[in-house]
């Protein structure tokens, strides 16, 4: 199926919005009516049919737009892309997977032609074809990871692994929930999960260290995380809180089910195999609650969900305050009806709501 | 499934080096390109050997660019297990043959200003590709290689050859010996140092340089350990519920996956921690030969790595 890119702003009017598809392959991340840390990771290896999970790297509507977004934060904050010196190979790996990939899962949308060291990148939807000789930084416009990263949606963590341990030494961050590359460059896999509240004590970073020392070349594995954005704003940084940090006490009943986002992370995991770097894209879904709504099995699980989070981690999430008011409106969708298991929507066996 | 993703590949060439090494090049049966890998990885090598499956790694040497094909160097060993045996007397040229995905677990730390590679014998595998590839970008690198004699220095005069300037070639017989104290003292700052050899060269490399007061993490080591033939013993299985024999020339990684049991691994020579297993219970002693678990860990009596350690003793029950 084509994509129909739609033209839409994550800042000022916020005109973004999901058409009907793209709501239907929402990443909605709650298996169960209740949510807490785990070890929630599986093998990447394509899924449904148009559902997030099919391709390596999932392209939709909000392509072009979030591009452009991007290239807005980077033009006001360069910092937001950094490299370590040693990086630069880990940056032609990652080059190297998302034009392959892409190439390959979308022939339609983006063409790559090899011919040894020369390479050939078509990029239709931003209107871009370059050549250039591949491991020779001085034929691109940008370093290797800054280029292909402003032609891919969600942030990226480059990892590199030494001695048994990941080490944030690369990234392109512009569309996060709250943490900062600038702050965290450089710093190790536990240094930068500090701030997160119970898990360490879970155990759950030592087994997912583990774990992702142990991704292989060919072995890419995923999971989802979670969080909450008032407006459908993708720059959620550290830096720019001052702007919208504001905007969560804008929140009225009459208004919350327009400007209250469900935020959920598809994050996935590569080995790199010319640099034995990780890369670690972290894709961004935004979804309004009133369109959540309209899944009858998504609005009961969401109101169950956000009632019984615990408090240290709706705090963490930057939403304690808004809670009261989220569950004020999630109730009206929940008429204490058994859900399926499973993330998703079961539209045909779910039955319409009963209130 | 357990394991790195595997390739079915045809055997393209094979080149005795040595009275005790021989070279196996690999290509793909699709013909599509191998996946392109970083310098100090290894690959699987699967062995159909009569009724028994044997899984050995081996480190590729072959340029990591060279999509074409890969190769590997064998060192007959004639007292262990037969793995090295078979790729000596029963592969031919056209041969089909499964091996896994590059796995890393000897990688170049990409942020020193220079590598100084240390070989021991057949050690050297690891450092041809990861000579090729720092030399494609001009990286500073040194290779100091001893091997018993100049018959058996496989590949020491290539290297020497092509580069005559880095390369540093000791040999046993000649009572030549790498003065490691005077090597490291003159080394620039930022230098990693890797080696890889038998394990008494391992050991002494790490103890001489932490005697100099090397950062730890500035040396890098790599020793596959074969599985060791050792007594019969008897396992019990909780979780599959089976009890299994596991055989003199068997590891118990291999008795289980013999039984059908799905068990992890990577590396299968101790140093990957992908096959670490619970100990249930137990009533005898452990061998512990894993470079994985920490010393208490051995102690505990809690942990196990199938792949390279064994048990003597009336009971043992594992969580797998
Ligand atoms: C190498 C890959 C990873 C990177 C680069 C990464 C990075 C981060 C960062 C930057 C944060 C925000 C911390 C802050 O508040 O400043 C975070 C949060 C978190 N990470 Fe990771 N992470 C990685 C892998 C994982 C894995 C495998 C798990 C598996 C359990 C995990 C679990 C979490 C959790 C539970 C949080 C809190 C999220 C929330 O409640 O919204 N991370 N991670
Ligand atoms: S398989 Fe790697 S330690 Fe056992």
């Amino acid at each position: 199926m084509t994509i129909q890119f739609n033209d839409e702003s994550f800042r000022d009017d916020y005109s973004f919005h999901n058409s009907e598809r793209a709501l239907k392959r929402f990443p909605f991340p709650f298996h169960e009516d209740s949510y807490m840390y785990s070890v929630n990771m599986e093998q990447h290896r394509g899924g449904p049919a148009d559902s997030v999970y099919e391709m390596r790297f999932d392209v939709d509507e909000h392509y072009v737009s979030e591009m452009k977004d991007r290239a807005i934060v980077l033009d006001q904050d360069p910092l937001r892309c950094q490299s370590l010196p040693h990086m630069t190979l880990a940056g032609w790996d990652l080059l190297e997977l998302i034009m392959v990939s892409k190439s390959e899962d979308y022939p339609d949308l983006f063409e790559l032609h090899r011919e040894g060291d020369q390479w050939r990148w078509i990029n239709k939807p931003l209107g871009i074809d370059d050549s250039f000789t591949f491991l020779d930084e001085t034929t691109l416009p940008y370093g290797p990871m800054e280029y292909i990263t402003r032609q891919a949606q969600g942030d990226f963590a480059v990892l590199d692994q030494r001695d048994d341990m990941l080490w944030m030494d690369a990234g392109m961050v512009t569309t996060q929930a709250d943490w900062s590359l600038d702050f965290d460059i450089g710093m190790n896999f536990f240094e930068w999960h500090a701030p997160v509240p119970k898990a360490h004590e879970m155990g759950i970073f030592v087994r997912a260290l583990k774990f992702l020392l142990n991704i292989q070349q060919g072995a890419p594995a995923r999971r989802l995380n979670w969080t909450m954005t008032v407006n459908p704003l993708l720059d959620t940084s550290p830096e720019n809180y001052h702007k919208w940090g504001i905007q969560k006490t804008t929140l009225t009943p009459e208004n919350i089910g327009r400007k209250q986002h469900l935020r959920v992370e598809l994050q996935t995991f590569f080995r790199l195999p010319r640099s034995n770097a990780l890369v670690f894209p972290i894709r961004c879904y935004l979804c309004a609650f009133e369109d959540l709504m309209t899944v009858p099995k998504w609005g009961r699980r969401l109101h169950r969900v956000i009632r019984d989070l615990p408090e240290e981690l709706a705090t963490y999430k930057g939403f304690i305050d808004n809670r009261p008011l989220m569950l004020d409106y999630l109730s009206q969708f929940d008429d204490g009806l058994p859900t399926s298991p499973g993330i998703w929507p079961d539209l045909q066996s779910e039955p319409p709501l009963q209130k | 499934m357990s394991g790195a993703e595997k390739i079915r590949v045809r055997v393209s060439e094979i080149t005795l080096i040595n009275a005790l090494v021989t070279r196996f090049r690999f290509e793909r049966c699709d013909g599509a390109d191998l996946p392109t890998f970083s310098g100090g990885a290894h690959t699987v090598v699967e062995m159909q050997d009569g009724g028994v499956t044997r899984l050995n790694p081996y480190s590729l040497m072959s340029d990591p660019y060279d999509q074409r094909s890969y190769t590997i160097s064998v060192r007959r060993d004639d007292t262990g297990r037969g793995g090295s045996l078979f790729m000596h007397q029963q592969v031919k040229v056209g041969d089909e043959m499964t091996i896994s995905y590059p796995v890393n677990l000897f990688s170049l730390d990409l942020r020193a200003r220079k590598h100084l590679f240390l070989a021991g014998g057949i050690g050297i595998t690891p450092f041809m590709a990861q000579i090729q590839q720092l030399e494609r970008f001009g990286t500073q690198w040194e290779l100091h290689y001893a091997c018993r004699n100049k018959g058996l220095g496989s590949y020491a005069d290539e290297l020497t050859s092509r580069h005559p300037n880095q390369t540093h070639v000791y040999f046993d017989d000649q009572s030549q010996a790498i003065n490691l104290p005077h090597l490291l003292e003159g080394q620039p700052l930022g230098t990693h140092v890797y080696v890889c050899g038998p394990k008494g060269m391992i050991n002494w490399v790490r103890d001489t340089a932490q005697g100099l007061g090397w950062p730890q993490d500035n040396i890098h080591y790599e020793e596959f350990l074969a599985p060791q033939p050792g007594k019969p013993f008897e396992v019990k299985l909780a979780v599959s519920n089976k009890t299994i024999q596991v055989g003199e020339h068997e590891s118990l990684l291999e008795a289980m996956e013999r039984e059908g049991v799905d068990a992890p691994y990577l590396c299968r020579g101790g140093a990957c921690g992908q096959c670490e297993t619970a100990v249930i219970g137990y009533d005898g002693k452990f061998i512990h030969r894993d470079h994985w678990l920490e010393p208490q860990e051995h102690e505990s009596g809690k942990k196990i790595m199938p792949c390279v350690s064994r048990f003597e003793g009336k009971t043992l029950v594992l969580d797998r």
